[in-house]
């Protein structure tokens, strides 16, 4: 465990890094560029998650990333794809379609091109979910939840209350199947998984209930008293503040309310601020040692930033090298500068906390 | 402290009141000890007083209860939370967030103190519960013991006067719930937090109690007094007391200590030549050089006693190898990256009773799950009547092996008693009606039409027994039978298993409570870390080890008996 003489890094740091590297992923096709994206994630989750449940995410965001990565390809494959090709490595037989379905294709030719093209772009999102997964296993997501404003916190509480109740449901429903086997009824198939519906569900409701007379009985809910005025003022900012921001993005999208939009949308958002601000005041928590955004936390979510931002420079200046052509076929080339700048993105490994063994 | 005013609660639809004529006063730095047999309104009455019942319950409750000079009627549970800490019967539905430390401050943070008392609080209940070492542990990766008492902690820092606890110590082993108890004492006696606290298990608590509030039947008003006074007329009493009745001790002993002291005479007269002993005692085949005393103690059945073999290390027996229900062979299951069972090798027989005891998480409902083929063995055999029981389809093997899972709510799916048993025949494709026939010989006077659900805690382990009796299997498995029983659904259940055992099924319990075994069990099989580390005749095993053994053998050491029937036997 991480010992707390180092207290943990702040949450928001981490989604920072890895938001940061993953608008770094979209910003290239390069599939060494994205390699070296997925390493630099992996290095930094392997060196500086905790041992908790959450930690484990990682590897499933990695299986995630894979699927999806199979599937395009096996779209390109099946679906045929519109890139032109001249490499044909197999001619699959072709399904004919009536002609109102023109323009889709079901079988037929696979080039090299196609399945590069698609092997690319594939790579890309994989990369993107993989940032995000890294996110999940460095990050505590009851601690980010911490860092909510104190008029949002009883809702954040129900909503990770809430995210808890799927794991303990799958729980149940294996340990109901496994009974069904005592009974000597068969424990597979879909009717089994049906029968123990009902008890399952009750079993979730009656867990959910006890949670909630525990949370009540220490304390969860408890409020100050605000004076009415301060109370009306809060209803009247929320709502006139979120009214401005959806007049304000009106505004904004509309070719005709381009003179307004912006200055109601900002004033909107300013009063919903205000609003949630003066709401506190309901809230009497206090905050058990808070995540401090110290200096590590800014290098963490620097060294992302520089990440995504370097690789928007390349992209638009070098875009022949972050976007590796596939007609024709050429082997991709590392451009030298943009991978240094993706190496920044392994600040976190030595900045950030270890775990002490 | 806690002030109950001619209080009673009516649950909604109900004719009768749950409790009533409650009037007593709880006063201030006291650990008061609610007793009474299962189904009398005990947590009602601990709901009272955190405010949770009528709040969150429903229901009407007539009269006032005051805590701290807090009128509950007038504030909710959350504005009592500050004077009142409460812990439920299931430590793991209590938690709200997933670290040691956080749920330490949980409460403190709802009640909005100032950063530095929480953390100075923190690290002083930390210290308190001896949890320094676990702060920064993931809640769900910790041991049963370890739960509990991070449960008592997350509500002992907003430093509560009273704490309120039901059943803290029925689903921990002995060492576990030693523990609990110790850090109740030293609150209650450092810093003068009173605690009222609803238990079961009678033989661990009663000797830290102050007083006793006995509530005698269902209906009838509690009544508060010393713990001799009260365990002199309670209907549930520990086996302590039962030996204290029995020899008419008085006053009568609560703790093993003061029974020892006045068992002198006892001792003498049990020394006697065993020709006054119960005609049907046979002597147990004895092991090991370690005793000085002849063996006295006989497994309490009627059956006779059972050949019973040892195929750890050293197969010693030397008589014909018996016919075995149920053997494992080098038997190893890891699960998760936990090693869960290690090498075991055991083997039963028909008509044997078996008492699978060790810590949380040793290895015992995974050695009765891969008994039933929940659990494929990683490596090594097991063979259930002669089946591998993972491999062979769940109908035939109904007819081979029954287990009863900690849970038996988790084997009742219908609706009605008569549905479940009708379903319970089907499954068994047994004839129509021996399910409801057994149900009736088990549990007197059930109603066909009562729901599963609406019955108590040991009437739905016996439903739950007559449905996996129905297809008469051999080996039959109960696991943690005994949790939330009180005294007389035991004695019901211990009957019921002899019974069965003398059919000549083989029963094995995994179980904390060492009471049972020594009541039942032939031979015990301790279990740590998925290791066999002992397997004997109970006698010879629960006699040398001090948290395993019951309070009678306590009591007479170095004379080896095991229960208060014996020792009535032995008396006639």
């Amino acid at each position: 465990m991480a010992s707390r003489g180092r207290p943990a890094l702040h949450p928001g740091a981490w989604w920072l890094w890895a938001l940061g590297l993953g608008t770094a992923a979209t910003r290239t096709t390069n599939p060494l560029l994205l390699a070296l994206l997925v390493a630099t994630s992996a290095y930094v989750v392997a060196t500086c998650r905790q041992r908790a449940p959450w930690s484990r995410s990682y590897s499933a965001f990695l299986k995630l990333a894979l699927a999806v990565l199979v599937i395009r390809l096996f779209f390109a494959v099946a679906l045929g794809s519109p890139i032109p090709g001249t490499h044909v490595i197999v001619t699959l037989p072709e399904v004919p379609l009536p002609h109102w379905a023109q323009g889709i294709r079901l079988g037929g030719r696979v080039t090299a091109e196609s399945l590069v093209f698609a092997l690319y772009d594939g790579l890309k999102l994989a990369t993107l979910l993989i940032c995000v997964g890294a996110a999940n296993a460095l990050a505590n997501p009851s601690r980010l939840l911490k860092s909510l404003p104190g008029a949002l916190y009883e809702a954040g509480v129900a909503i990770v209350v809430a995210l808890t109740f799927a794991p303990n449901l799958i729980a149940d429903v294996q340990r109901l199947r496994a009974a069904r086997r005592l009974r000597g009824r068969p424990d597979r198939g879909v009717r089994g998984l049906l029968q123990v519906g009902l008890p399952v569900l009750e079993g979730a409701l009656e867990r959910s209930v006890a949670l909630a007379a525990a949370m009540d009985a220490r304390g969860y809910g408890r409020t100050a008293e605000v004076p009415p005025a301060v109370r009306r003022t809060t209803a009247a900012l929320t709502l006139g503040g979120l009214l401005g921001v959806c007049a304000g993005t009106y505004g904004l999208l509309t070719a005709a309310g381009g003179t307004y939009g912006l200055p109601l949308l900002l004033a909107g958002l300013a009063a919903a601020l205000a609003g949630l601000r003066l709401g506190g005041r309901r809230s009497l928590r206090t905050r058990y040692r808070p995540d401090r955004w110290d200096a590590r936390a800014w290098l963490v979510a620097g060294s992302g930033g520089a990440v995504a931002a370097l690789l928007t420079l390349a992209s638009t200046s070098d875009p022949e090298a972050l976007h590796p052509g596939v007609v024709p076929l050429v082997a991709p080339a590392l451009p030298l500068w943009p991978a240094a700048a993706v190496l920044i993105g392994l600040l976190p490994s030595f900045v950030a906390p270890k775990e002490s063994s | 402290m806690i002030r109950f005013e001619d209080v009673s609660v009516t649950y909604d639809g109900a004719s009768e009141p749950t409790i009533q004529g409650v009037d007593f006063e709880v006063p201030e730095g006291e650990l008061v000890l609610l007793v009474g047999p299962s189904g009398v309104g005990k947590s009602t009455l601990l709901g009272t007083v955190s405010g949770l019942v009528p709040h969150f319950t429903g229901g009407t409750l007539r009269g006032r209860v005051t805590v701290a000079g807090r009128d509950t009627r007038t504030h909710k549970p959350r504005e009592l939370a500050d004077v009142v800490g409460t812990v439920g019967q299931d430590p793991l539905s209590h938690f709200v967030t997933d670290t040691v430390e956080d749920e330490l401050a949980y409460g403190m943070e709802s009640l909005g103190l100032a950063p530095e008392v929480m953390r100075r609080r923190v690290e002083e209940t930390l210290d308190l519960l001896g949890l320094a070492a676990l702060r920064d542990r993931p809640i769900a990766t910790l041991s049963g013991g370890q739960q509990q008492r991070v449960a008592i902690g997350s509500v002992l820092t907003p430093h509560p006067q009273v704490l309120v606890l039901d059943e803290p110590t029925s689903a921990l082993d002995p060492a576990a719930a030693e523990e609990v108890l110790a850090v109740l004492q030293r609150l209650v006696h450092d810093l003068g937090t009173t605690v009222l606290m609803a238990e079961h298990r009678l033989e661990r608590v009663i000797q830290y109690a102050d007083q006793v509030t006995l509530m005698p039947s269902p209906g009838a008003p509690p009544r508060l007094g010393s713990p001799a006074e009260m365990m002199a007329v309670s209907p549930v009493y520990p086996p302590v007391v039962a030996l204290g009745r029995l020899a008419s001790w008085s006053p009568l002993p609560l703790t093993v200590r003061d029974a020892r002291r006045r068992a002198g005479a006892l001792r003498d007269q049990l020394a006697q030549p065993a020709g006054s002993r119960a005609a049907g005692a046979a002597p147990v085949p004895k092991r090991g050089g370690t005793r000085q005393a002849p063996v006295s103690a006989t497994p309490p059945t009627p059956a006779p006693p059972r050949r019973w073999r040892r195929t750890l290390r050293k197969p010693t027996t030397p008589s014909a190898t018996p016919p075995t229900v149920a053997e494992t062979h080098s038997l190893s299951v890891r699960r998760a990256q936990v090693q869960a069972l290690r090498d075991v090798t055991l083997s039963i027989t028909p008509g044997e009773t078996i008492a699978l005891m060790g810590r949380n998480g040793a290895g015992k409902s995974t050695l009765l799950n891969t008994l039933v083929g929940l659990v494929p063995p990683t490596t090594g055999t097991v063979l259930t009547t002669g089946v591998p029981p993972h491999r062979t389809a769940p109908p035939d093997l109904v007819r081979r092996v029954g287990l009863v899972p900690q849970e038996p709510r988790d084997l009742l799916y219908a609706d009605t008693v008569a549905a479940e048993c009708a379903a319970a025949d089907r499954d068994a494709q047994a004839e129509t009606g021996t399910c409801r026939a057994l149900v009736t010989q088990l549990l007197p006077g059930i109603q066909d039409d009562t729901h599963p659900r609406d019955l108590s805690e040991g009437q739905r382990l016996t439903l739950a027994l007559a449905v996996v009796l129905t297809a008469r299997p051999p080996l039959l498995l109960l696991d943690e039978p005994t949790r939330g029983l009180d005294y007389a659904a035991k004695t019901r259940l211990v009957t019921l298993l002899r019974d069965l055992a003398a059919e000549g099924h083989a029963i094995v319990l995994a179980t904390h409570d060492v009471e049972l075994a020594a009541e039942l069990a032939h031979r015990v099989v301790l279990l740590a870390e998925g290791e066999v580390i002992a397997d004997g005749p109970t006698a010879e095993v629960v006699v040398s080890s001090p948290s395993f053994a019951p309070q009678v053998t306590k009591i007479l050491a170095p004379q080896e008996w095991l229960t208060v029937a014996q020792v009535r036997e032995a008396l006639t």
